[in-house]
């Protein structure tokens, strides 16, 4: 039918109207209308960027089995804690069994296993799925999205870290321990994991950001903390019983968690965890210090040198 | 049993490109650790023994397992192409058998060399420290690879809890609780590497009977099993 029709039709339309074409198809106006509502802009994609990030680090807002290891390891956390407040409450003690500084380094196993869990699944599955060029596409910049990244992954690990102190020292007031003691120390412990979450989250994001496969970043970022640690603490525990306690601080420099340990010990009124007591001087905390915020400056540089370009 | 494309591919795919560098950095550092520790202190027998020990079986041979191990099948699975070679006239527990066979050719080669490198360079196989750790890396190679490619069949998150087997379970849990030694691949390891040299120094809190009986059982179950889970592979789309 449609054949024939058109072949019938064919030849007039050719002679009456030579533009009869251009009438047949025309575009209707079917109300389309430009957006002339609020535009949100850089601040708020950068904020929803930071708070998805934030989220999707305890496993807020993805499906319940990417849920169960973050909050796994927040648990393995805080029990710890817990268990210490209970047994300060009823044994009245005078003093926590732990300091406020010292609770992050011998948890040291689970935050590392935390950053080497959420930190890939932060930025390595944007590049395997390739969505980093669609958030580029958002009036967002490649510093946005990297201050994003880098707050939300500090933030998680900031509460990581921070909620058990704050465990402990609610219970050390319940135990009716002497607040200014308690304060102070409960103060320090803050700035002390202030900076571990800082430095751990920028080590984490530089190493994930590198593959796309998130087993192998979260082996990477693994093998980088825990291996250094125990290369450094081998070649110190050596050091110290060849008596040359001189090297014992030194050889800190070379693994994140005796950088932070060296650093609160020189200014946070930490004991040091270094074989044999052997902390940094003041001098020689200066150093940790400049070390911890050369690393996360350097990290917060390499990851806006790794997304100039990205996918393209 | 053994399928040499198969075994091809996944040598490809482990060692392909950039990785076989970035598996050897571990290595690396053992050495480099080895030539500064008997530049610091000389030959001494329980230095070595405990960098050996402490750092090499503990800590560097889990970690190549899990890449390895975990490697060998875990990308394929979470990307998918894994059902082009389920796709295939090719038996399942062939695959798994030449996926292991990789896996404990590549930890081996990755661990246990350089553990007898390092242990030569530090006492110079005095007490038959550097030949007892690396019977035992090569006996834990077996044992690891086996169990993290189970690992990797069963879960997305199999690195992770490689991980934690191998350092809070082993590491953490394995220093404050007796009972957990007894449940160790590490020490299994050492049980067979004390045999071996009749040394003082390596010691394990493992028998050797149950250490061998133990490793056996582990290492051929989560094979068969690995097989078993492959047979009947569901591909789960990204969470």
């Amino acid at each position: 039918m449609a054949v024939e029709q058109h072949g019938a039709q064919a030849p007039a339309l050719a002679g009456e109207h030579p533009a009869r074409a251009g009438e047949q198809s025309r575009i209707h106006n079917i109300g389309y209308r430009s957006y002339d509502g609020p535009r949100l802009g850089r601040a708020y994609a950068r904020r929803s960027l930071y708070s998805q990030s934030l989220r999707g680090a305890y496993g807020l807002g993805r499906s319940a089995k990417s849920k169960v290891l973050p909050m796994l390891l927040f648990a393995v956390m805080c029990v710890p804690a817990a268990i210490m407040v209970a047994v300060a409450v009823a044994t009245q003690a005078n003093d926590l069994p732990v300091k406020y500084t010292d609770y992050a380094v011998i948890m040291q196993a689970v935050i590392s296993l935390y950053v080497a869990s959420q930190a890939p699944q932060s930025v390595s599955r944007d590049l395997r799925f390739k969505t980093v060029p669609l958030y580029f596409s958002r009036p967002i910049e490649t510093a946005d999205y990297v201050r994003a990244k880098f707050a939300a992954l500090t933030s998680a690990l900031f509460v990581l870290t921070a909620v058990p102190l704050v465990v402990l020292y609610v219970g050390a007031l319940l135990a009716e321990l002497d607040f200014t003691d308690q304060t102070k120390g409960f103060a320090q412990g803050l700035v002390s994991v202030a900076l571990l979450s800082l430095l751990f989250a920028g080590i984490g994001l530089v190493i994930s950001a590198i593959t796309p496969r998130r087993g192998f970043g979260i082996a990477a970022v693994i093998a980088v903390l825990t291996i250094s640690y125990g290369a450094v603490s081998v070649v110190q525990a050596i050091a110290d019983v060849q008596s040359s306690t001189g090297a014992v601080p030194w050889l800190g420099l070379f693994s994140p968690i005796t950088l932070i340990d060296g650093v609160q010990t020189a200014f946070l009124g930490a004991t040091s965890a270094f074989p044999g007591g052997h902390g940094p001087s003041s001098g020689q905390g200066v150093v940790y210090l400049l070390f911890v915020l050369g690393l996360i400056a350097g990290s917060y540089g390499l990851l806006m040198r790794r997304y100039r370009k990205v996918g393209l | 049993m053994y399928d040499p494309t198969v075994a091809r591919l996944t040598y490809r795919a482990l060692l392909g490109r950039r990785r076989a560098l970035i598996l050897s950095a571990l290595p690396a550092l053992l050495i480099v650790l080895a030539v500064a520790v008997r530049a610091l202190s000389g030959a001494d027998d329980q230095v070595a023994a405990d960098l050996l020990g402490g750092f090499a079986l503990a800590t560097m041979v889990p970690i190549i397992g899990v890449i390895a191990g975990t490697g060998a099948i875990g990308p394929e699975i979470d990307d998918g192409s894994v059902v082009y070679l389920l796709a295939k006239p090719v038996k399942r527990p062939t695959i798994i058998c030449t996926k292991l066979i990789v896996a404990i050719a590549v930890t081996m080669a990755f661990s246990a060399i350089p553990t007898l490198l390092a242990g030569l360079i530090l006492n110079g196989n005095g007490q038959q420290i550097a030949v007892a750790y690396t019977v035992a890396a090569l006996v834990a190679s077996i044992a690891y690879a086996a169990m993290f490619l189970l690992l990797g069949t069963i879960t997305r998150h199999a690195v992770v809890f490689g991980l934690v087997y191998a350092l809070v379970w082993e590491a953490l849990f394995g220093s404050l609780v007796e009972g957990a030694r007894t449940l160790s691949v590490q020490q299994w390891a050492l049980a067979v590497a004390q045999k071996v040299t009749d040394g003082d120094l390596v010691t394990s809190d493992v028998g050797l009977p149950t250490a061998v009986i133990l490793l056996t059982v582990v290492t051929a179950g989560a094979t068969w099993f690995a097989g078993q889970k492959l047979r009947t592979l569901k591909l789960a789309g990204e969470e």
